[in-house]
């Protein structure tokens, strides 16, 4: 759980380009074209907008294990999930649960952008995605047949299954996408990272780009790393479990989830006839410098990340329409980021949502649920409401709460924090 | 020791590897590659790992990758081959 960095392979994207597409038909806009979604609070698009605009929380006691004798029992679980109903017979015994799902998340965005490896170049669709943890739970069993079995019943499968850029290699086999991929580790930040990321190999003139992150880790051995950070609510009722920005908040509620999101070279996304939910406007990512010991967190890193995401848009404070919220849920960190937006936005002036009261914190797949409620948001005229919040007054948010707010959203501001330092901003706007 | 059968080296690959409906393991499939039934070199590896716990059937990973096939499987480990069931 503490290791960082990336983890890169194939060939590089600039030799893609030259190979085979001419320099001038690269727009150097990177738009989405594809999402797929899978949520505590909803399996698929469709299900969880309706869920999470009509603010119905995927929170709740955890049932994947018996958290009876840890300290922390609440999750935001996928419910009815069947691996079977979805996946080949295969890839059953070598994946893990989150695998799965991001598998699952894949095939939807993939038939939403209506995009096939066969009408596109060998090398022509790349993938990156982000983990924060790798497989933990398929690790987990391993690690028990090892001390009660014998190493000769340790899967073959664990060598891949639980390595963090497993997702990203699965969906690469599964659909043969061999450009350049990879997967970005910077805990519940790598998921804009890898949006990111993956809008350079575009911009490097690769025509697309399977992206965004699926993570979880809802397992004992998962569950016991995540407990011992301290931060992790200890409420047992899934109605004030959750509640950033609120007086009473008290920590987080993990889940396990995310979305896979397509990104397309603008001309080669028009070049097909494709249809788009938004663009990438601009990115930025900032790292903390060592906190002293007891002195609060500072909002200068996550300041600096949105401004300079921001300037990367083009955009100035006043386009942006709606602001995605990390809510953290931890006192200290909601300050530190209601600091930052007021810092940079001014008090109250830009509703901000955080739709991930409904499912938890979700690692790396936050980021990129958030930008597709983001791009849902852009579509609909709708922002989503956090549930279970009373708004501390004392942050100086306009948050949105109760109902879902209809608000005409051209530009869309998505903040992700990650565990010691992390800070991504991303802007993603209407379709141009 | 139990004797090996080709329905018992199906029941293995089906419990370590899983199994679709694009190359099942019915009828006579002795004679075909381990890759050709969908088995990449780890499930043919953990195949192998299962019979020397199960079966005391040591077998090196040269004789079961490459063009291995269920039946030279079988052969090795001195077992005669019957169709599965």
């Amino acid at each position: 759980m503490t290791a960082t960095g990336t983890f890169e392979t194939g060939v590089n994207a600039a030799e893609v380009h030259g190979a085979r597409r001419d320099e001038a038909a690269a727009s150097g806009t990177t738009v989405i074209t594809g999402i797929g979604v899978v949520a505590p609070n909803g399996l698929g698009v469709a299900d969880y907008w309706a869920a999470t605009l009509e603010g119905r929380s995927g929170i709740g006691r955890i049932t994947r294990f018996d958290p009876a004798r840890y300290p922390v029992r609440l999750a935001g679980e996928i419910s009815g999930f069947v691996p079977a109903d979805h996946l080949p017979g295969r890839l059953i015994p070598q994946t893990d649960h989150m695998t799965r799902l991001a598998l699952v998340a894949a095939d939807e965005a993939l038939r939403d952008a209506g995009l096939r490896q066969d009408a596109q170049p060998e090398y022509g669709v790349g993938v990156v995605t982000a983990a924060g943890a790798g497989g933990f739970e398929f690790g987990h069993r391993e690690l028990e047949k090892l001390w009660r079995d014998g190493p000769e019943h340790v899967s073959a499968y664990q060598s891949f299954a639980w390595f963090y850029a497993v997702n990203t290699g699965q969906i690469s086999i599964r659909h043969g996408f061999r450009g350049p991929s990879g997967v970005l580790v910077s805990d519940q930040a790598g998921g804009l990272d890898a949006i990111a990321q993956a809008r350079r190999h575009v911009r490097g003139g690769l025509p697309a780009v399977v992206t965004g992150a699926v993570d979880g880790s809802l397992c004992p051995w998962g569950w016991v790393a995540q407990v011992s950070t301290g931060q992790l609510s200890r409420a047992t009722d899934p109605a004030s479990a959750y509640r950033p920005f609120d007086a009473d908040a008290s920590g987080f509620v993990p889940g396990e989830g995310g979305a896979i999101l397509i990104a397309e070279d603008a001309a080669a996304a028009a070049a097909r006839g494709a249809r788009v939910h938004g663009r990438v406007l601009g990115y930025a990512a900032t790292f903390d410098r060592r906190p002293r010991p007891g002195a609060p967190t500072s909002p200068f890193g996550l300041r600096r990340a949105i401004e300079l995401a921001l300037a990367d848009a083009g955009r100035a404070p006043g386009d942006i329409d709606v602001i995605f919220a990390d809510g953290a849920g931890v006192p200290d960190l909601d300050r530190a980021e209601a600091q930052a937006l007021a810092a940079v936005f001014g008090p109250r002036s830009v509703p901000v949502c955080v739709p991930k009261t409904m499912t938890g914190r979700l690692c790396a797949g936050a980021g990129p649920l958030d930008v597709a409620a983001a791009l849902l948001s852009i579509r609909d005229g709708l922002v989503p409401p956090a549930v279970h919040v009373r708004p501390d007054p004392g942050h100086r948010l306009d948050l949105v709460t109760g109902e879902p707010r209809p608000l005409r959203v051209r530009n869309a501001l998505v903040v992700a924090r990650g565990a010691r330092g992390f800070n991504s901003a991303i802007v993603v706007g209407a379709p141009a | 020791m139990k004797p090996l059968t080709l329905a018992d080296l199906a029941a293995i690959l089906r419990e370590v590897a899983g199994e679709d409906e694009t190359t099942p393991l019915e009828g006579d499939f002795a004679d075909v590659p381990f890759s050709d039934l969908g088995y990449d070199s780890i499930a043919v590896l953990e195949m192998a790992a299962r019979l020397s716990r199960d079966y005391g059937v040591h077998l090196s990973d040269d004789d079961v990758l490459g063009p291995a096939t269920p039946r030279q499987v079988l052969e090795l480990a001195g077992s005669e081959t019957e169709p599965a069931p």
